[in-house]
């Protein structure tokens, strides 16, 4: 079976290049711990915040406090999951110094080889900063445990594809690159849209009710929203067969238009002569 | 068979004209100007197995347009254009498991990561076996001298160094057929010496095709047997490098070194340049036999040193150019 043979060892390239980027970011230790402490202060500012709104407000709130205090900690510990420095550098400077020919001429699907990146960059950053706050604030800030295993397993398989279509957005913006100067607006358009729409700012519940129906239709709740959510109970565990669909659907959506965009990028840098 | 057989390619790109200024900024955005560049106006040749060719000609003549349509990089116009029996646009990821590339100004390795470990991903990328793998790796470490290179990162290389872990990068997946843009730019003596020889051993001794571009001249002179030259997009010459000189010129000179500062006038002989004792001579070895020349010469002046040179390459180029303009 020759077919299936060449599939897995196209996926171990990928694999190749995902691990080779993971390590190299892996790397940045310093960066790692001041992002840890720069994560901490923010969420401790942030747990002050709704502590003392929660303290003054009689009216209904849709989440109680322990549930949101919970969620600003998970915002900070899977921060990694915003590409909020937009594209990844490696890519940038491929695209100004003109290295990206050579990527042109790799036996690989081009996209692919990018998303590998991509799903590197949102994932590795998070190693040293992710535990470090679970275990602080948990023991420490009064950070909930999921209820129980189901709501567990629920929030699991939800951040998983929650890295994946982070990762797919990412590739959007390292495609844009292409595009040099409007591709920096794109980038920093579309990082802004998920920092608002993902619900690291505040909890997406909290937004009026008639920003609701938008944020439903957005993709972007499901890097952030949806899955935690899922670790809270607050969307009971069932309900993963609702949601699955829906961030498989974001999913294949994103890596088409990414697809279809860097097809166009492609026939657009090589028209610059290179 | 032919290895790479081109027939008829053109390609033009459009480039967007601007105005310069903030004015000319503001309308681009409103209403731009395209204007047309013929890259390759229609070129033609076939490579047989194993050549090692020379591709000169100047900047934007379009020596790394054709590399690129060759590599499967750009997609040309009109024109046909088949490698390994393969059409390289068409068929993109066959094509590029079977040649290797490498661009002089750029680098294919990871930046961050020990040369080794580059050379471990181009192994998954091009997905070669393990056991060929290390074949390859050792030979590569042992002809380029890399032993002492493999645990640096690639940013802390230098040009030289980081020129012949390039050239191994690009042969790990043992193509047939090598595409070097430029590989010896801004390489010390030294270091382009050992390229130079490195190409000449992987031609000769493994029979890859090379398809060499470059504006160094003792490149062409040191390793190739054919060389094509381009010009505004078209081929205006192909064949042995001998040929290329007998088609442009039949002259050669002679630069004497004279005891004393006089003039040097003779029937057969034209003085081109004159600088204290050194006087260069050009002359038509049809006209008159080399050793005539030289006999009659130091008859006439007390002569401290002699010696014939062909005219250099780059002045046939260049008269080349101009008779096509």
């Amino acid at each position: 079976m020759p077919k299936i043979t060449n599939l897995t060892s196209l996926i171990k390239s990928y694999i190749a290049v995902f691990s080779a980027r993971f390590r190299t970011l892996l790397q940045y230790r310093a960066a790692a711990f001041a992002g840890f402490g720069t994560q901490f202060f923010w969420g401790l500012i942030r747990v002050m915040i709704f502590e003392a709104f929660y303290r003054s407000t009689t009216a209904p709130q849709p989440m109680t406090v322990d549930e949101v205090i919970t969620y600003i900690w998970l915002g900070q510990a899977f921060l990694v999951l915003i590409p909020y420095q937009g594209a990844d550098p490696d890519v940038r400077a491929m695209v100004r110094s003109g290295n990206v020919v050579y990527e042109l001429v790799r036996p690989t699907n081009l996209y692919f080889f990018w998303y590998s990146r991509a799903i590197a960059q949102r994932t590795a950053p998070g190693v040293f900063r992710a535990l470090p706050l679970f275990i602080t604030a948990g023991l420490f800030f009064n950070m909930q445990m999921p209820p129980n295993i189901p709501a567990a397993c629920a929030w699991l398989v939800s951040i998983l594809f929650a890295v994946l279509i982070s990762a797919a957005i990412t590739n959007i913006l390292n495609i844009s690159l292409l595009w040099t100067i409007s591709g920096e607006g794109v980038s920093l358009l579309l990082s802004s849209l998920t920092w608002l729409f993902s619900g690291i700012i505040l909890p997406l519940l909290f937004f009026p009710d008639w920003a609701q129906a938008t944020l439903n239709i957005l993709p972007f709740r499901y890097i952030m929203d949806i899955p935690f959510r899922f670790y809270l109970g607050h969307i009971p565990p069932e309900e993963i067969w609702y949601h699955l669909p829906f961030q498989i659907s974001y999913l294949i959506a994103l890596i088409t238009a990414g697809h279809l965009i860097l097809t166009r990028g492609i026939r657009r840098l090589v028209a610059q002569g290179g | 068979m032919p290895h790479i057989i081109v027939e008829n390619l053109v390609k033009t790109f459009q480039i967007a004209q601007r105005q310069p200024g903030v004015w000319g900024a503001l309308r681009g955005v409103v209403h731009r100007n395209y204007r047309q560049i013929t890259a390759l106006a229609g070129i033609s040749f076939t490579i047989e197995p194993g050549e090692l060719i020379g591709y000169i000609g100047p900047n934007g003549a379009g020596k790394s347009t054709t590399v690129k349509v060759l590599s499967g990089i750009l997609v040309p116009d009109t024109g046909r254009c088949e490698i390994l029996g393969r059409v390289p646009w068409k068929e993109r990821i066959a094509h590029v498991a079977h040649i290797g590339v490498v661009f002089g100004q750029r680098t294919q390795l990871w930046w961050d990561l020990p040369v080794i470990e580059s050379f471990d991903l181009l192994r998954d990328i091009y997905r070669v076996d393990h056991h060929q793998y290390a074949q390859t790796r050792d030979e590569m470490i042992a002809i380029l001298d890399l032993e002492s290179l493999l645990d640096i990162p690639v940013r802390q290389l230098s040009l030289g160094q980081r020129m012949r872990c390039d050239l191994a990068a690009a042969l790990i997946h043992r193509p047939s057929i090598l595409f070097l843009d430029e590989p010896t730019i801004g390489l010390d003596v030294v270091s382009k010496l050992a390229v130079r020889d490195f190409i000449k051993r992987l031609n000769q001794e493994r029979d890859v095709t090379v398809i060499l571009t470059t504006h160094d001249m003792d490149d062409i002179e040191a390793l190739c047997t054919r060389v094509m030259v381009i010009g505004q997009g078209q081929i205006l010459s192909d064949g042995p490098l001998e040929n290329l000189r007998a088609r442009v010129t039949t002259e050669r000179r002679l630069i004497v070194d004279l005891e004393g500062t006089e003039d040097i006038s003779d029937p057969d002989a034209s003085v081109v340049l004159r600088d204290g004792h050194r006087v260069h001579l050009t002359f038509d070895p049809d006209r008159i036999a080399t050793a005539d020349l030289i006999a009659r010469i130091t008859a006439q002046h007390p002569v401290r040193d002699l010696f014939v040179e062909n005219t250099p390459i780059e002045e046939i180029i260049s008269r080349l150019y101009a008779e096509n303009h």
